[in-house]
């Protein structure tokens, strides 16, 4: 690497314990996200880029990472991500349709609360039932998150068609905006709507960041390792299960209430279907249990192959060659070999090869 | 009074069904630990590829004989590529290796045949036939299909057989070592591989077996793999480790699921509920018994 940690001199502990330790990091961080992803993306992406690439992959991270508190950081098995996400996608749906002083960053804080609480209800079983038993839980409230939003048709302002558009008084992310040039008209552009995404993902990632590495995360950690050794050094395990599922679910629920007023631009509970569940957990297991960075590396490589094979397709073969079963059947195989290959060879998913190539440029070329 | 009676007994034959997809799940978990999510999937690329050599006019035995190869082949090939590196790993990495292996098999099975809906007849009559004509106690007729039978008689075979063979024979005894601790089942001198292998390659034939009657029922497609959704329960409810279990449970999933939409439904607002109520019951036996009816009970040490 270009800059090390030798000589990095601390003088007190609130230093020490920073976020970024090296100045390095903290100056490349700060230029990425102010330049770069605030700047110049926002200033020269395509509505393809924003819509089919950044948007998307931001969310599905967020998806991940609450995933990822639940499974990687906690060790409680949950196959109803997309329903969690769901119910976030529908409070803030509902929030905003039916309060006329409502505004994004409230619904959608409100919207992962209520996805949260669905979630701790949820989660009660897990302190009776444990392991694999544990996945009839969550299995249970996807499913009931895919059937009561098709009973009740309240829930989505008796749309009989099963979508509801967003429309672009929805979107007020602060109150009298229209007053000034970012009106709802803005908010509603996919510039806007990427505004949004990045907003709340760097607010999340940030927030978990500072969670896992708090006494918070070190409770999820020692239940997931052993949840009666935890109990045994005064690590109260209710508490903690229960907390790691509210925190997770209400990930979830943000993700699902920005998957649609970010990325789909519509609601529909269709989307949110067993399927998506587990293709967020596959973006777990690729990026890696137990890791930030993992999850958004997981949500890129997962989300992006299938384009990216296409692409490919149409570059050397000539646009439109490669139908969609072909990339669909294509990236299922990839995916699982990588999943197989990665839990044989590296259980710790990309963000551990990162970390070794990291290693390994520090100490190249002086070793191997 | 006879309709609840009629309920109920469709509702434990549609179980026994669930219980064909349970038996398979039942088999590698008491065997290896391993939760096999890619249950499912093999039982689709079992009965996609029955039916997609006999619709090239393959005769139907030659064709069974192949689909059965097939699924021994792949359940060695399983144990040698994914499962044979990670033993010793944890549960939960077991588990996840079986959900990238369902994906995999997913994207194999449609790539190398196809997507669409195919018809499986297996010539299995599905007349209906009296069980009980006009019982004079009850007042009712009680009717069932012949098909209802033959798979409840296959799976009551089936799980005889296993019952059987894991209380009786050699190989049985050491299935469950293995599955009660790899280390020590290794340490003992029991041949993990060659066992695992074993489980393996039974297993395929389990979801040849299933697949076909599956396929029968509902026609060979993608939305096959959602059987594994119908049996999750079903194990969870008898517990991982019994085979009576699977059976057990499958009936209680079946019954309830059929008497639940019938009787409950319109509590709820209307139609659709039986795919939630299936796992909202196991989780009142969960609650009741954490591990299950005839699951076993783990002691937890620090």
């Amino acid at each position: 690497m270009y800059y090390r940690e030798a000589g990095r001199l601390v003088s007190s502990f609130a230093k020490d314990r920073r976020m970024l330790p090296l100045v390095q990091d903290r100056f490349i961080a700060t230029l990425f996200i102010v330049v770069v992803m605030y700047g110049v993306v926002t200033m020269i992406a395509s509505d393809y880029w924003f819509s089919a690439i950044l948007i998307p992959m931001m969310v599905l991270a967020i998806a991940t990472l609450g995933l990822n508190i639940a499974t990687g950081y906690t060790g409680q098995l949950s196959l109803g991500t997309a329903g969690f996400m769901c119910f976030g996608a529908f409070a803030a749906f509902n929030l905003l349709l039916r309060i006329d002083w409502m505004i994004i960053p409230l619904a959608f804080f409100l919207a992962g609360v209520i996805a949260g609480i669905v979630g701790v209800f949820f989660g009660l079983p897990s302190l009776r039932i444990k392991g694999f038993y544990l996945i009839v839980s969550t299995l249970a409230a996807q499913f009931f998150a895919e059937w009561v939003f098709n009973a009740y048709p309240w829930f989505l302002d008796y749309n009989s068609s099963g979508v509801a558009n967003l429309p672009p008084h929805h979107y007020r992310v602060f109150p009298f905006q229209n007053m000034t040039p970012l009106n709802d008209a803005f908010w509603h552009t996919y510039q806007g709507r990427y505004l949004i995404t990045l907003t709340v993902t760097l607010l999340l990632a940030i927030a978990c960041k500072n969670m896992v590495r708090s006494s918070t995360g070190r409770n999820w950690m020692a239940v997931r390792d052993m949840d009666i050794a935890a109990n045994v050094i005064g690590i109260s395990v209710a508490k903690t299960k229960l907390m790691a599922f509210f925190i997770s679910t209400f990930y979830c629920g943000v993700a699902g209430a920005m998957y649609c007023y970010c990325y789909i631009g519509n609601i529909d509970f269709m989307i949110f279907n067993l399927r998506r569940s587990f293709l967020v957990m596959f973006m777990v297991i690729v990026g890696g249990l137990g890791s930030i960075l993992g999850s958004f590396l997981g949500a890129i490589f997962v989300y992006g192959w299938p384009i990216l094979i296409t692409r490919l397709g149409d570059a050397i073969f000539g646009g439109g060659t490669l139908d969609t079963a072909f990339v669909e059947n294509n990236s299922k195989i990839v995916v699982g070999t990588i999943i197989i290959v990665l839990l044989i060879r590296e259980p710790g998913g990309f963000a551990a090869l990162w970390n070794t190539t990291k290693q390994k440029l520090r100490a190249w070329p002086f070793t191997k | 009074m006879a309709f609840f009676i009629e309920v109920l007994v469709g509702g434990l034959l549609s179980g026994v069904m669930y219980s064909l997809v349970a038996i398979g799940f039942v088999l590698i978990y008491k065997s290896s630990g391993v939760f096999n999510f890619a249950q499912g999937t093999m039982l689709l690329l079992a009965a996609l590829t029955f039916v997609s050599l006999t619709e090239r006019q393959v005769n139907f035995w030659v064709a069974f004989t192949i689909t059965l190869v097939l699924m021994i082949v792949l359940g060695i090939i399983v144990e040698r590529t994914v499962m044979r590196p990670l033993a010793n790993q944890s549960l939960l990495s077991l588990f996840m290796a079986t959900v990238g292996l369902n994906y995999f098999l997913e994207g194999l099975a449609q790539g190398v045949w196809d997507s669409a809906v195919h018809g499986l007849e297996l010539g299995i009559s599905n007349d209906p036939i009296f069980l009980i004509d006009e019982a004079p106690w009850l007042g009712l007729d009680i009717i069932i299909s012949q098909f209802d039978i033959a798979a409840a008689v296959i799976a009551g075979m089936m799980i005889l057989g296993l019952s059987l063979f894991f209380q009786y024979t050699r190989t049985g005894l050491s299935l469950r070592a293995v599955s009660d601790d790899h280390m020590a089942a290794m340490a003992v001198g029991i041949p993990l591989n060659r066992i695992w292998a074993i489980v393996w390659a039974v297993t395929g034939v389990i979801c040849l077996i299933a697949g076909l009657l599956w396929g029968d029922r509902v026609s060979v497609s993608f939305t096959l793999t959602a059987a594994v959704l119908k049996g999750l329960p079903v194990i969870l409810i008898g517990g991982l480790t019994s085979i009576p279990g699977a059976i057990v449970g499958g009936l209680i999933i079946g019954a309830s699921e059929k008497l639940g939409e019938i009787y409950l439904a319109e509590f709820f607002g209307g139609q659709g509920i039986e795919h939630w109520w299936a796992y909202t019951t196991a989780l009142i036996f969960l609650m009741i018994r954490p591990t299950g009816i005839f699951g076993e009970k783990e002691i937890e040490r620090v």
